[in-house]
């Protein structure tokens, strides 16, 4: 029976041959990855459990990055139970403050995901990891606990949606507008206990951070799971991160589908998805007038170096529309200085937002700048539900980065290319041609 | 098993942060969690909520964050069975695992009202509406989650797993290796 490539990795993983779809397995983990909100009630059911020593201390990733740096005693009482867990298991993968980062994107950067891989994250997002065209999936914290005592943990086979893609980005549209585009398409539960397969001509001009982000958002259509192929750019990024040995799986050719989509990348234009779901979207140029009281722009989604670029592309000798909060989060420590080192920090701060420590913060309503009542922010997360980020009589309106800062500047949401002409592509994306000092000559704020 | 309450009825895509917002997460006390369920959509369920009371929602019920919590704060909470028309991935696994009632149905889901009187049958998997004079059947569980059902959830199939592996690798001496 011809399979899909979450097939062959779940059939791999689960020692057989063939798999059909709806079939229960049980399969191998690669890597079980838990946070300071999902480990702590996952620890107490793997002591339930009668479990003494986690199942590889190398293969257990915990990172504090909700509510961390502590936003309260609780959340320190959170974050110190697996911090004492890490120490007892000697669990190699724990990132403390300072060196942590949001998980789905701390992961892939220190090379602990590859391709082929099986990864169960508690954590809805974990199925960021498709980018990179491994099999990874958001599970709760007693399956943690599970994956934790047994390195196993039991699965059902899902079918798949085909996503065709063709044609290349330009512009100021970017990976989120491809997803945000594609929920909007097939709605919230579109792909309910499927995988989203990222397929055809379109995917090679895509960069890996932008795989990234789209992969991120397939919970959004209700995925299992969302994968992408491998290709010269998954091998490249592969071997930057990491020397281990990978395995790279492909559909067969007469795989079977339970349904296709197609998307011409090069008709994509920058989206916005409306309060209070993520399949509420319109192009930005048709927002309306709508005001905004915050612009977020950080976490799993686009919180890495080339969303900053973007964001920085337009905050850049500009200023912070007054009335309007900018804040910003790079999602890793390496990230974070990556963008001092590229001068992005200096270009936030002069412009008048704030550059923050790595955290989930306020993408979960956790802390970091939560919402109050009525009102509006323009967010690059991921998720727009009621009372996400705040007071439930407040509105999320998610947009990719180039959105969000073009609604910092004028405090609306618009069509980025009503502040800037969008640079080529590779400019746009790439670090920016710095001057000789910046600090010496401040660029002029007109406000 | 069987069980009875009112129901409590919401729309489609009632997501975990509606269940329980991210604002209380930083404890796992169920009970604690239970005091905010279902807050940000029905400031009132908490309180009116009783044991054995039954949780009616559309489709895709429970997307969203995969927080354990979400189950646990409606099991806290006393609420016997969640019927949805269809519920998202995580929140069902997430359900089966910790042994809280959920049945799929969408007729049931459509037809039952806020206030109706539910009867549940979770052998049979019937669902009775008294209010009504109506019942439905629920799809089946696959015989593998039924098995983790019966043993209380993931939790206590795990440790009885645990135990008997031990067991085993005691008695095979040298001849268990890791798998
Ligand atoms: S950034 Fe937001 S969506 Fe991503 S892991 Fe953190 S809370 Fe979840």
């Amino acid at each position: 029976m011809p399979m899909t490539m979450t097939q062959k990795i779940l059939a791999a993983h689960a020692g057989l041959e063939s798999v059909e779809p709806g079939q229960l397995l049980e399969a191998g983990l690669d890597l079980v990855l838990g946070n300071d909100i999902t480990a702590p009630p996952a620890i107490r059911e793997f002591r339930k459990m009668g479990a003494r020593t986690v199942f590889d201390r190398d293969r257990v990733v915990l990172v504090p990055d909700h509510f961390a740096p502590n936003k309260d005693i609780k959340a320190a009482q959170q974050c110190k139970c697996m911090r004492d867990f890490a120490r007892e298991q000697e669990v190699t993968h724990y990132f403390e403050v300072g060196e942590m980062g949001i998980e789905h994107a701390l992961l892939p950067e220190r090379g602990l995901v590859l391709p082929g891989d099986l990864v169960i994250g508690a954590d809805s997002h974990t199925c960021t990891y498709g980018a990179v065209g491994a099999f990874s999936t958001g599970v709760g914290s007693t399956d943690m606990a599970a994956g934790m005592a047994l390195g196993r943990l039991w699965f059902k086979v899902p079918e798949a949606i085909r996503v065709e893609l063709s044609g290349s980005l330009s512009g100021w549209a970017g990976g989120k507008d491809l997803i945000l585009t594609l929920i909007g398409r097939i709605g919230v539960d579109g792909a309910l206990y499927r995988s989203l397969e990222f397929q055809g001509p379109g995917v090679e001009s895509l960069t890996m951070e932008e795989r990234l982000t789209v992969a991120n958002m397939a919970i959004e259509a209700g995925a299992k799971n969302g994968i992408f192929p491998v290709d010269e750019a998954t091998r490249t990024w592969a071997a930057s991160v990491s020397d281990r040995r990978y395995r790279e799986y492909r559909a067969d050719p007469d795989a079977v589908y339970a349904r296709e989509v197609r998307i011409d990348l090069s008709r994509l234009a920058p989206m916005v998805a409306f309060p209070h779901l993520p399949s509420n979207v319109r192009p930005a140029s048709e927002a309306g007038d709508v005001a905004v009281d915050q612009v977020v722009i950080g976490s799993c989604t686009n919180g890495r170096i080339e969303d900053l670029r973007i964001a920085a592309a337009l905050l850049r000798g500009r200023r912070v529309a007054r009335g309007v909060r900018c804040i910003v989060l790079p999602a890793t420590q390496k990230i974070y200085l990556q963008a001092v080192r590229e001068g992005l920090a200096e270009d936030f701060v002069e412009a008048g937002a704030v550059l923050s420590t790595p955290t989930c913060g306020p993408c979960l309503g956790g802390h970091m700048g939560i919402l109050a009542e009525g009102e509006r922010a323009v967010a690059t997360t991921n998720r727009n539900f009621v009372g996400r980020m705040g007071h439930p009589e407040s509105e999320i309106y998610l947009a990719g980065p180039a959105v969000a800062a073009a609604a910092a500047v004028t405090g609306r949401i618009r069509d980025p290319s009503e502040v800037m002409d969008p640079p080529a592509r590779d400019r746009l994306l790439g670090p920016p041609e710095r001057r000789e000092s910046r600090t010496a000559a401040p660029a002029g704020g007109a406000r | 098993m069987t069980a009875a309450g009112r129901a409590f009825k919401y729309g489609d895509n009632v997501d975990t942060d509606a269940i329980i917002p991210a604002r209380y997460l930083n404890t796992s006390d169920p009970a604690e969690l239970a005091a905010h369920c279902m807050e940000d959509l029905d400031a009132s369920f908490a309180r009116a909520v009783e044991p054995g009371d039954v949780l009616v929602g559309g489709s895709n019920f429970g997307c969203g964050s995969s927080r354990e919590h979400a189950p646990a704060a409606i099991k806290a909470a006393g609420v016997s069975c969640v019927i949805a028309a269809s519920f998202a991935r995580i929140f069902y696994r997430n359900a089966v695992n910790i042994g809280l009632a959920i049945l799929e149905c969408p007729e049931a889901a459509e037809a039952i009202k806020t206030g109706d009187r539910i009867a549940l049958d979770f052998e049979a998997g019937t669902i009775t509406d008294g209010t009504k004079g109506a019942s439905w059947k629920a799809a089946p569980f696959p015989p593998f989650m039924r098995r983790i059902m019966e043993a209380g959830g993931l939790t206590e199939y795990v440790r009885v797993r645990l135990e008997e592996e031990g067991k085993a690798a005691a008695a095979g001496g040298t001849k268990g290796g890791a798998s």
